[in-house]
């Protein structure tokens, strides 16, 4: 059998934009690409570390005020490089606080503008309301979607991106519309943790075909179940799902 | 109830002590027999028509009040922090009814208290939840203040973890005399620097258990640097065989306890700790340790029952840190494994922390039983470690009815949320006698 191909996955700040378990996706992503035969090699990306040579891969998480503050300033400074990748059709996953950075800007509750990388075409107000609990949201290109927000800052889209999805149950993007997160290019942004990508699995094989695809000019391997188990991960997927579909708010 | 809260608020006060009393008593008698639990609705008939009884009754207290906060290990170490009390031959007053918000102490209060308003103790040690806490501390400055971390279970009820450190800062604020602060915790450790008069003493870890109990923080990004850490008074040294050593004030003490687990030996720490700030001088150290060796966990904390012969430790896990320590703390080998996982409102609802904690000590053993509301959230969980599992029965009775069956001849562990684990007792009854809650 010939070597596994390498896919580098380049996780941005997990050391200050981690909080809320986004650490699932990047374990979600490592382990399919492996059952497809891929050898997924994950850099974690703090500020002032040395930007990755190759990238096929992005994923970012949520974090809180203080986490925000202090990667926004190196995320300005690595903005032309994703900007680079963003254009070139690079898939990336934003969630919560880096996916409120990918856009234009955030304005806090006391009024104070902070900038973001300008990547999605969004702007983000802080609010005194939490929005907090179980999502449900239909998606044209993945199907449903189910999470978890919990979320101060309200975003809305520009015409310059589409909405991942429409909420059936709970808030999304903001209290008005009905929006949840947003689409650009090969860029998914999302307010959902759960983690999001174990229970939506489309999403993380969209990112990985198109990651595949990019790099090697091939369709991905298909996926050869883990051993062990008597229940196969699909099934334990849509039971999970099945769960999450029924829980409160 | 909206016309009991628009009652004239001088009505407390002109009926003195003893009338909030009799009103107190009166709406327990009557929450009882509509079959309540006769907590928190008589405190709040007495909150509306005296607001100032609760500060008043536990002022007269000759040794004040402590406070102790933090979401984690507040009931077990109030436990502690009373028992050290009692065995220095204090009378203290709890709010052991187990609902921590300040109308359940009001209601504690009622229980104990005598018509003219005095309570029968020396101290009260209240366990007091953060967000509360900080309501309660405006209204009754407590003498001493533990307080012993921040950590992620309660989320999505407070938001973010920094608004929960906000609200121990406030309570430190508010206390007269002195404050312990957890030396390991970043956002606890802080606090100190936001204080102008209050003493502060620290409870910490010895530089070989740091890695041990990893904070939130460390999970990502490895330990902080040691050295800016402060004295502390006491210090957790090293985890032995059913206890702990410590050293106290310089001295170097071990002792067996009662109590199981990592967590709950640090616990120690900090129970030790508040209780030499508030006794001071008068502190006999014998009888401290002696205490500490008896104290028995808090309900459902860290529980070891024998059912059918077999040993089984019920774990509760209600966090990252808590469920990767607990997996630290036991061997999985040649025991029989089940974890439990629900998300209703007490356990929260989000089922993110999972993805946080790594199952890898598992892997060699393999799981035999998953069950809970979010069973399926769970085993997703492990097969995305490579962890094996036996069986999936989100229906907690039948789980745990074949867990023992097929595991008979093993000691048995389960990690369970909190009202997964309330379930499971109530279940474990039937096999074995279970302390009533």
């Amino acid at each position: 059998m010939a070597e596994p191909k390498p896919i580098h996955v380049l996780q941005l700040y997990p050391r200050d934009m981690n909080i809320y378990g986004d650490f699932g996706n990047a374990l979600v992503l490592q382990r399919r690409l492996q059952w497809r035969g891929y050898e997924p090699i994950l850099h974690s990306y703090d500020p002032e570390d040395e930007f990755p040579e190759q990238v096929d891969l992005v994923i970012g998480g949520g974090g809180q005020d203080s986490g925000q503050d202090k990667i926004q300033q190196d995320l300005l400074r690595i903005g032309d490089r994703l900007h680079t990748l963003a254009q070139s059709g690079t898939p990336m996953l934003m969630i919560c606080g880096l996916y409120q950075l990918f856009g234009h800007s955030f304005r806090t509750r006391e009024g104070r503008e902070i900038k973001g990388v300008g990547i999605l075409d969004l702007r983000t107000e802080g609010t005194d309301t939490r929005l907090i609990g179980n999502v449900v949201a239909e998606s044209t290109e993945f199907g449903e979607i189910l999470g978890y927000e919990n979320h101060s800052g309200q975003t809305y889209l520009g015409p310059g991106v589409q909405p991942l999805a429409r909420v059936t149950k709970g808030e999304g993007n903001n209290a008005k519309d009905s929006y949840e997160g947003a689409r650009f290019k090969n860029i998914v942004g999302s307010y959902l943790h759960g983690s999001l990508l174990p229970k939506n699995p489309a999403i993380a094989d969209f990112l990985i075909a198109t990651a595949v695809q990019n790099r090697y000019a091939e369709a991905s391997q298909p996926q050869i179940d883990p051993a062990g188990s008597a229940q196969p991960i699909d099934e334990l997927t849509r039971k999970a799902r099945t769960t999450a579909t029924r829980r409160p708010r | 109830m909206s016309r009991i809260s628009s009652a004239p608020r001088t009505l407390g006060t002109a009926l003195g002590s003893a009338g909030s009393v009799l009103i107190g008593r009166a709406a327990r008698a009557v929450t009882k027999l509509r079959g309540g639990g006769g907590s928190a609705f008589p405190g709040l008939v007495v909150e509306k028509l005296d607001p100032n009884f609760l500060a008043r009754t536990l002022h007269r207290l000759p040794r004040g009040v402590i406070v102790v906060s933090g979401t984690n290990g507040k009931t077990t170490t109030t436990k502690m922090v009373v028992e050290l009390l009692q065995g220095q031959g204090l009378r203290v007053f709890t709010n052991r009814s187990g609902s921590n918000f300040t109308r359940g102490v009001v209601a504690s209060i009622l229980e104990d208290v005598r018509l003219t308003g005095t309570l029968d103790a020396d101290i009260a040690v209240l366990e007091l939840d953060e967000a509360h806490a900080v309501h309660f501390v405006k209204a009754v400055r407590p003498n001493h203040s533990l307080l012993l971390n921040v950590m992620r279970d309660q989320l999505d009820r407070f938001g973010e973890i920094d608004t929960t450190a906000g609200m121990l800062r406030t309570i430190a604020q508010h206390t007269v005399e002195a404050v312990v602060l957890n030396r390991e915790d970043p956002r606890v450790r802080a606090i100190a620097e936001t204080l102008d008069t209050q003493r502060v003493d620290y409870f910490g870890l010895s530089e070989s258990l740091r890695g041990h109990f990893p904070s939130d923080d460390d999970f990502h990004s490895g330990p902080a640097d040691a050295a800016d850490h402060p004295h502390a008074d006491v210090v957790l040294e090293e985890l032995t065989e059913g206890g702990g050593r410590f050293t106290i004030d310089g001295e170097s003490v071990s002792t067996s306890l009662t109590v199981n687990g990592a967590y709950n030996t640090f616990n120690a720490a900090a129970a030790l700790a508040v209780v030499r700030q508030a006794l001071g001088e008068t502190v006999d150290p014998r009888a401290l340790i002696e205490s500490l060796s008896k104290v028995s966990p808090a309900f459902g904390r860290g529980e070891s029952l024998t059912v059918q012969g077999r040993p089984l430790d019920l774990v509760l896990v209600k966090n990252p840190s808590g469920f990767r320590l607990g997996l630290s703390s036991f061997s999985a080998e040649g025991v029989a494994t089940m974890i439990a996982i629900n998300d209703n409102y007490a356990d929260g609802r989000d089922m993110s922390w999972l993805w946080d904690v790594e199952f890898a000590s598992l892997a060699e053993q393999g799981v035999r039983m998953v069950s809970g509301v979010r069973a399926y959230d769970m085993a997703l969980r492990l097969k995305y470690d490579d962890v094996d599992f036996d069986a999936v029965e989100p229906d907690l009775s039948l789980a745990l009815t074949r867990f023992l069956d097929e595991n008979p001849d093993r000691p048995a562990r389960i990690f369970c949320t909190y009202t997964a684990m309330l379930a499971l007792r109530k279940r474990l009854g039937a096999y074995t006698e279970v302390e009533a809650f």
